[in-house]
């Protein structure tokens, strides 16, 4: 296997037509209807438009996913290879790339196996059976008499002949239209699926072989850097052009409205440039005012909502006078991507074509905003996947792909490479909202929660480009003609928006959960890793404890009394077992463990994680020394990268959970830097222990999941050590002690 | 970044020489990418404070986003290039891979130059030294577990 090299090898040879058209489905991307024909497959319906065979006897595989350091390509190599009968090495993967890939839209949502990984089951089923019957005719034999295994077709009578041979007797055989029709492999017959292959990006990653967009370099090309407003609302009074135009090696200096950029020959002569035009540039005093980040839950409350009810049971039914009430109230706070590399781009503007290579999410949305902000055609526009730094959702990567774009237009036939500087992405990325959360139940003397009230507050998680009603690209609403922001859209449930996972997994006979979509934004916001799950199952999942000890029941049981579902319950009990949970232990004040279960999305992978504490009462320092998951992920085709999903997820959550928030003053952004913004470092890491159950299942999806319930439990588990609970996040060494005290 | 007009400087990457000519004070690191084509060192903060564009320069765990190229002198520089490739890796990249101690691997190739100076001083860290040593490279994704793993793997590997 090549280390998606043929992708790279591509990258200046003409680029075909364009096969797939763009259309927002917003709730067919969320998921796709069972029984159906999947919404991957209905919107590129032609099998060729995802498998190819070539003549060097490869086998080429198209999917609009794109690696985003999750490994899919591997796993999609896996099942393709699996399911045609091919060699795993003959796979050759080409991520989503809108001038020869197929439209899947996004990469998010832990949805690409089930979505793209269906799609090219489907598509190698029919492309084998296509195979199969051609060699039937070739042979003079039946096709269900012939054998095929890695890529070899062979008759009873020993006749043999290669995939590629068959294939290259007639030129049309892969060229048809998918049809439903081919049933493919039950999961017991799997020898490729279900095995724990290395990626196959790795080795090239880890030896600087070329890799990322970083990576990508073309003849001619010149580095360019933006320099963004100080603060929102900021407006360009006066620029001193000359006094950057002069400099070394500058070649162009944008701008346009209050977009401003530079590029130059060199790499650090664009930096030099960038600060040199921070100096000459004169802003507007004006400013957005910030909400005050030490009363977030109030700041949140305050803002215009628009309220919807997401999830109701038992309204009509009275609740008995009978019951203990207990409430609670939760806050979450801005988060940063914060991946290792700033966002980065390469756009080229040649004989009337832009070609943007970029680490977005969504290839053909970008295209379409690129496209409208260009003034060009779709048809003129491409856009290119290529790996960049870690993504854990909506980042700077189309962002900067407009950016790059605007200055390649600028410097005509020479291709643009633009990185943002550090201070760009912590300032400019898309943050993950904040969010307030208020739960309120009544407990029956038995112990059942017999009255369910739920609200969480949160401005839109899901303000990507691609979305209907405007243009979500920051440069596009800087321009001297500006475009307007997308509104939010609505997304239903299961899947949600800062209502994800609002409607607890647990069996609730009485509920009314309430979202408060704000739709006054004072930050930018955008899709961070699980959107509102991981607030909404850090209040859920404290507020389970919080009545498993107003009901004076332990928390594992507590929780499996409110349980039908036998997979929900299996993976408690795993967990549970596997870290030697004592039912009734207590926390000695110093140490202590927790316990919480979340289903992401009410319809993907199950997990509970159990969290242990040790907190330092006086430096208020929270450790966390272990951490065991027990995940139900459905099928799982490779065991190891979903394990790397999920112990990433948790390491992940125990940084935000400890450690993160954006912080900002009353007018400007103050996270610019890593000192602004800290992360888990290796002496805080916990170990780490994750159980895979055992399922045949469809695929759940692993990307996420991991992350609410991880949280959670780590607040259940401060609070059990102490017996004081810390209902914001993050659980810094001020709150500790504050609550400690 | 003041001025100043570009001079030849002679340096050794990856035991060979190179000519360059740059201003004195250009950072190594694009030095390093843009006029040596290397893609191990990575741009991640220019602060000195992720650790992504790491390389070796006269021995020591270097920053090059934070070194100007007038202070390489005739310091050897070792990038994650000089250690291995994709057909003959490095036993330190050979563990990485077995250990799949990577997601994104934007920050791998800080982990593999830190884990690469502390194995020349230290040939057989536990887990508190290897954590220890790497406490200022930044990783995201959540890796640090397999990066432990592997290190103490490419130890055992390399002592044989």
């Amino acid at each position: 296997m090549t280390d998606k090299g043929l992708s790279r090898r591509r990258f200046t040879q003409s680029l075909g037509v364009v096969v797939a058209s763009f259309a927002l489905a917003p709730r067919a991307a969320f998921g796709q209807a069972p029984g159906a024909l999947s919404f991957s497959l209905r919107n590129n319906r032609r099998l060729e438009g995802w498998i190819r065979l070539e003549a060097d006897e490869t086998v080429t595989v198209f999917t609009g996913k794109a690696e985003l350091g999750q490994g899919i390509l591997t796993a999609l190599a896996q099942i393709t290879a699996e399911e045609l009968d091919v060699g795993f090495d003959k796979i050759r993967m080409v991520s989503a790339d809108t001038s020869r890939g197929p439209d899947e839209q996004y990469t998010f949502g832990s949805q690409s196996l089930e979505q793209s990984g269906s799609a090219l089951r489907a598509a190698s089923a029919q492309a084998r059976g296509i195979l199969l019957a051609a060699a039937a005719r070739r042979f003079g034999a039946r096709p269900e008499d012939l054998h095929a295994k890695a890529g070899i077709i062979a008759s009873p009578d020993g006749k043999r002949a290669t995939f590629w041979e068959v294939a290259s007797a007639d030129p049309d055989l892969l060229k048809g239209d998918i049809t439903v029709a081919a049933a493919p492999k039950k999961p017991g017959d799997y020898s490729i699926v279900g095995k724990s292959i290395n990626r196959i990006d790795l080795s090239g990653k880890l030896t600087g072989a070329p890799s990322y967009v970083q990576d990508l370099r073309l003849p001619g090309m010149v580095f360019a850097r933006v320099l963004r407003l100080p603060r929102y609302g900021a407006k360009l009074v006066a620029l001193d052009e000359a006094a950057v135009r002069s400099l070394p090696g500058v070649v162009a200096v944008v701008r346009d409205g209050n977009f401003l950029a530079v590029a130059a020959r060199r790499e650090e002569q664009a930096i030099a440039a960038r600060n040199a035009l921070a100096s000459a540039a004169r802003w507007s005093d004006d400013a957005v005012p910030l909400p005050d980040i030490a009363d977030l839950r109030g700041e949140l409350q305050k803002l215009r909502a628009e309220t919807i009810v997401v999830g109701a049971a038992g309204q009509s039914e009275p609740v008995s006078d009978q019951v203990k009430r207990v409430s609670g109230e939760y806050a979450r706070s801005y988060l940063s991507h914060a991946s290792i590399g700033p966002s980065c781009a390469v756009a080229w503007l040649k004989d009337g074509r832009m070609t943007v290579w970029s680490h977005t999410q969504g290839a053909f949305p970008l295209r379409g905003d690129l496209a409208k902000v260009l003034g060009m055609p779709n048809a003129r526009v491409d856009v290119v996947h290529m790996s960049g730094a870690g993504c854990y959702g909506h980042n700077g990567a189309d962002d900067v792909a407009l950016d790059a774009a605007l200055v390649a237009r600028a410097v005509a036939g020479a291709p643009v490479k633009l990185q943002w500087m550090r201070d760009d992405e912590f300032a400019w990325a898309p943050f993950g909202p904040g969010m307030a959360m208020r739960v309120e139940a009544a407990l029956a003397s038995d112990g059942k929660i017999v009255d369910w009230s739920y609200d969480v507050w949160s401005n839109s998680h899901a303000m990507r480009p691609g979305q209907a009603g405007g243009v979500n690209l920051l440069a596009a609403w800087d321009l001297g003609s500006p475009f307007a922001k997308s509104p939010p859209p609505h997304i239903p449930q299961p899947f949600g928006d800062g209502d994800r996972n609002a409607v607890p997994s647990y069996e609730l006979p009485r509920k009314e959960i309430r979202n408060h979509l704000l739709l006054d934004a004072p930050v930018r916001n955008g899709s961070f890793r699980t959107l509102g799950a991981h607030g909404n199952i850090f209040a859920i999942e404290s507020f389970m404890d919080e009545l498993a000890d107003a009901a004076g029941i332990d928390p594992l049981a507590f929780r499996l009394a409110h349980l039908r579902d036998p997979r929900a319950r299996a993976v408690l009990q795993a967990a549970a077992d596997k870290a030697g949970w004592i039912p009734g232990e207590k926390g000695d004040g110093r140490n202590g463990r927790g316990l919480a279960f979340c289903r992401y999305k009410s319809i993907g992978m199950y997990a509970a994680v159990v969290v242990d504490v040790e907190v330092d009462r006086k430096t208020g320092v929270i450790r966390v020394p272990r951490v065991v998951m027990a995940a139900d992920i459905g099928l799982v085709v490779n065991p190891d990268g979903a394990r790397n999903q999920l112990e990433g997820g948790i390491v992940q959550a125990v940084s935000l959970t400890l450690k993160e928030q954006v912080a900002f003053d009353r007018r400007e952004i103050t996270s610019r830097d890593w000192s602004g913004y800290p992360i888990l470092t290796f002496s805080d890491v916990p170990s780490v222990e994750v159980i895979l159950m055992d399922r045949s299942d469809p695929s759940l999806g692993a990307g996420e999941g991991s992350l609410p319930p991880a949280s959670a439990a780590l607040a259940n588990a401060f609070a059990h050590a102490t017996g004081r609970r810390l209902r914001e996040l993050p659980m810094t060494p001020e709150r500790v002690k504050a609550s400690l005290s | 970044m003041a001025g100043g007009g570009r001079m030849s400087y002679r340096i050794k990457v990856n035991g060979e020489p190179h000519l360059v000519e740059a201003t004195p004070d250009t950072p190594l690191l694009y030095v390093l990418r843009n006029d040596l084509g290397l893609n191990g060192p990575k741009f991640g903060c220019g602060l000195g404070q992720c650790g992504a564009c790491a390389a070796i320069v006269g021995g020591k765990l270097t920053r090059t986003c934070s070194i100007a190229l007038r202070d390489v002198g005739d310091d050897k520089v070792t990038t994650l290039e000089g250690l291995g490739t994709v057909q003959k890796p490095h036993p330190l990249q050979r563990s990485f891979i077995d250990e799949q101690a990577a997601q994104c691997g934007y920050c791998s190739n800080g982990m593999i130059m830190a884990a690469k100076v502390l194995l020349d001083r230290n040939p057989n860290p536990n887990e508190e030294e290897i954590k220890n040593a790497l406490d200022d490279q930044l990783c995201r994704c959540g890796v640090h577990n397999r990066v432990v793993h592997a290190i103490r793997r490419a130890a055992k590997a390399l002592a044989k």
